[in-house]
């Protein structure tokens, strides 16, 4: 059953987000030989149609508006629920980022539809498309398929692999007017922690800290390595609790879920909470004195020793190979 | 001031997770309020506290709940309401919760409602976001700080560790990030008067609702937990050799660099 499936992209600083182009891949699956329609809501956004298309999709709807140039729900909801009315989509994918948490719960309200969150695969079994998405804090998995209605989900950063680009592909970008009216909450002011180098959600490498690290300073040599393998800093809570860091960089229950490549937990022992943010990481490294640490539990690679030593030793081997790659 | 938590009883944290006959295994578990919610009610009792009124605390599920919904109380909820839905629905999902709450909620004229932003079981984040909508009130998820003057409200949302502030106004829906307060431990006095508060227990047709109105959208066809990990490798040997065998692993075995 051939489907249209419409993808909202997600613009952060003019650029669209890698989990758009992971959501045109979702929605090619979903939509089984359909069209996949990529949306683009905010004030200036239609220069990025072109890289929808670039990653599959087969044509862009645009809404653009002064009252979109920062995400509110209500703006928004306006915004994509107009894009619905217009196509009448038979599905519709975002990202499972803070604005895709944010709105696509409204919109399932408003359709009277179900939603499929946090979804790290997608497959087409028996007749169904099949949604996986972990549970527990990712200590189990459960497979969902909508049974009435809408095929609505939102998926979860770095998980299901982005088409390859390929800027022959064209397709037309056409722009729908609407109203935005009416917004009830009102942005004030953005405080910026977390922008800095690389988006921790994103990220393909993730060097993390915990209370080994001992101070702020002690996540100097983490930041070189990442700096070299162009990677993010996380932390544990242990970290952040003792002030070495913002709570931004925080991986766990209460912090960021992230399922980067290559995780290397340096100090880190291993709490279980901490274990819910980042145990379906592709491999893990830990990096800790204590030879007990139950990091070494779920880590793929492990050397016993002391950060301080390990890591900038580890900076410099990097360095060397990925010169000479 | 007119005040609602939505809470959800959950598994504990440190549970393990065991799967039988294709479900999660409950027998024996631990359960407590989800700790997000936890947040939801801290600051549901400080708001009131502050400003006057009434809070009440609703939960939407079986009569095990109950133990949750007196906690809450014993921290200084007003009044609890348990939802009841074993006998009528086999399943729900997102749509299922928020439409019931939503059709217990939408003649009582709630100034606030407070909810966790997301339950560490199920982990989908919609219910608060889906009530607002069908109550038609505004809302903002992950908060991590309220502060009300009349009905104008100025809130702190996480966003991804990046900070919003956002002003709005009441009747409103929030949910709760981790650092919107320290929710308190229960004291003596609180649970001796909690068993006094009034709890009541309402069923799908108390609300007006058969199980048709709220059918599943989607379904859970499996259940399983991940596959166990191969145990590690620690490397042995001189430190400096150690480091260079992990950089070749992780370049020729591993491929991630």
């Amino acid at each position: 059953m051939s489907r249209k499936v419409l993808v909202l992209g997600e613009v952060r600083d003019q650029s669209l987000r890698n989990v758009t182009f992971e959501a045109i891949a979702a929605a090619k699956q979903a939509a089984e030989g359909g069209e996949v329609v990529g949306l683009l809501i905010g004030d200036s956004v239609s220069a990025l149609s072109g890289e929808l298309i670039h990653f599959g999709a087969d044509r862009v709807l645009t809404v653009e508006h002064d009252l979109l140039k920062q995400y509110t729900s209500d703006g928004f909801s306006q915004a994509l629920m107009a894009a619905v009315d217009a196509e009448s989509p038979d599905g519709i994918i975002l990202g499972h980022t803070a604005l895709g948490k944010d709105l696509a719960p409204k919109i399932a309200a408003k359709l009277q539809s179900g939603l499929i969150s946090d979804v790290t695969q997608i497959e087409e079994a028996g007749g169904n498309i099949v949604f996986t998405r972990p549970i527990y804090s990712g200590k189990a998995f459960e497979k969902k398929i909508v049974t009435d209605g809408l095929i609505f989900a939102t998926i979860r950063p770095n998980n299901i692999a982005p088409l390859e680009k390929d800027e022959t592909r064209s397709g037309e970008t056409s722009a729908l007017s609407v109203d935005i009216k009416d917004l009830r909450s009102i942005i004030k002011e953005v405080v910026r922690k977390a922008s800095e180098g690389v988006d921790l959600s994103e990220a393909k490498v993730v060097i993390a800290g915990g209370r080994g690290v001992k101070s702020e300073d002690g996540f100097e040599p983490l930041k070189e390595l990442a700096q070299v393998l162009n990677g993010a800093i996380g932390a544990s809570r242990g970290a952040c609790d003792a002030e070495y860091c913002d709570y931004s960089l925080q991986i766990g229950q209460t912090g960021k879920v992230v399922t980067p490549d290559l995780y290397i937990a340096c100090g880190i022992s291993g709490a279980i909470q901490h274990l819910a943010g980042m145990s379906n990481s592709k491999v893990i490294v830990a990096i800790n004195k204590d030879p007990e640490a139950n990091i070494f539990k779920v880590a793929d690679y492990g050397i016993v020793g002391d950060l301080f030593e390990v890591v900038p030793m580890l900076t410099e081997e990097f360095k060397k190979i990925l010169v000479n790659a | 001031m007119n005040i609602y938590v939505l809470l959800k009883r959950t598994f504990d944290t440190e549970e393990k997770i065991t799967i039988s006959s294709g479900k999660i295994n409950e027998d024996g578990a631990e359960f407590i309020i989800n700790p997000y919610d936890e947040y939801a009610v801290e600051e549901a009792i400080q708001v009131r506290d502050a400003h006057g009124g009434e809070v009440t605390v609703v939960s939407v599920g079986s009569e095990e709940g109950e133990k949750q919904l007196r906690t809450a109380l014993a921290m200084g909820a007003d009044k609890a309401v348990l939802i009841n839905t074993e006998d009528d629905l086999e399943e729900g999902d997102q749509f299922t919760t928020s439409k019931i709450l939503a059709e217990y909620l939408k003649d009582k004229e709630a100034d606030l409602i407070l909810a966790g932003n997301v339950a560490i079981d199920g982990g989908s984040g919609q219910v608060g976001p889906r009530v607002a909508d069908l109550l038609d009130i505004p809302y903002i998820t992950t908060i991590t700080k309220l502060e009300i003057d009349g009905t104008n409200v100025s809130v702190v949302r996480d966003v991804e560790g990046d900070s919003e502030v956002i002003e709005t106004s009441l009747p409103l829906l929030v949910t709760a990030q981790q650092g919107l307060n320290e929710p308190r431990y229960p004291s003596l006095p609180g649970i001796m008067k909690a068993k006094k508060k009034p709890l009541d227990e309402l069923e799908l047709d108390d609300l007006d609702l058969d199980e048709d109105d709220v059918e599943p959208k989607t379904k859970t066809i499996e259940v399983y937990l991940p596959p166990k990990k191969e145990a590690g490798r620690i490397l042995e040997g001189e430190l400096q050799d150690q480091v260079k065998e992990l950089v070749q692993l992780l370049h020729n075995e591993a491929k991630v660099v």
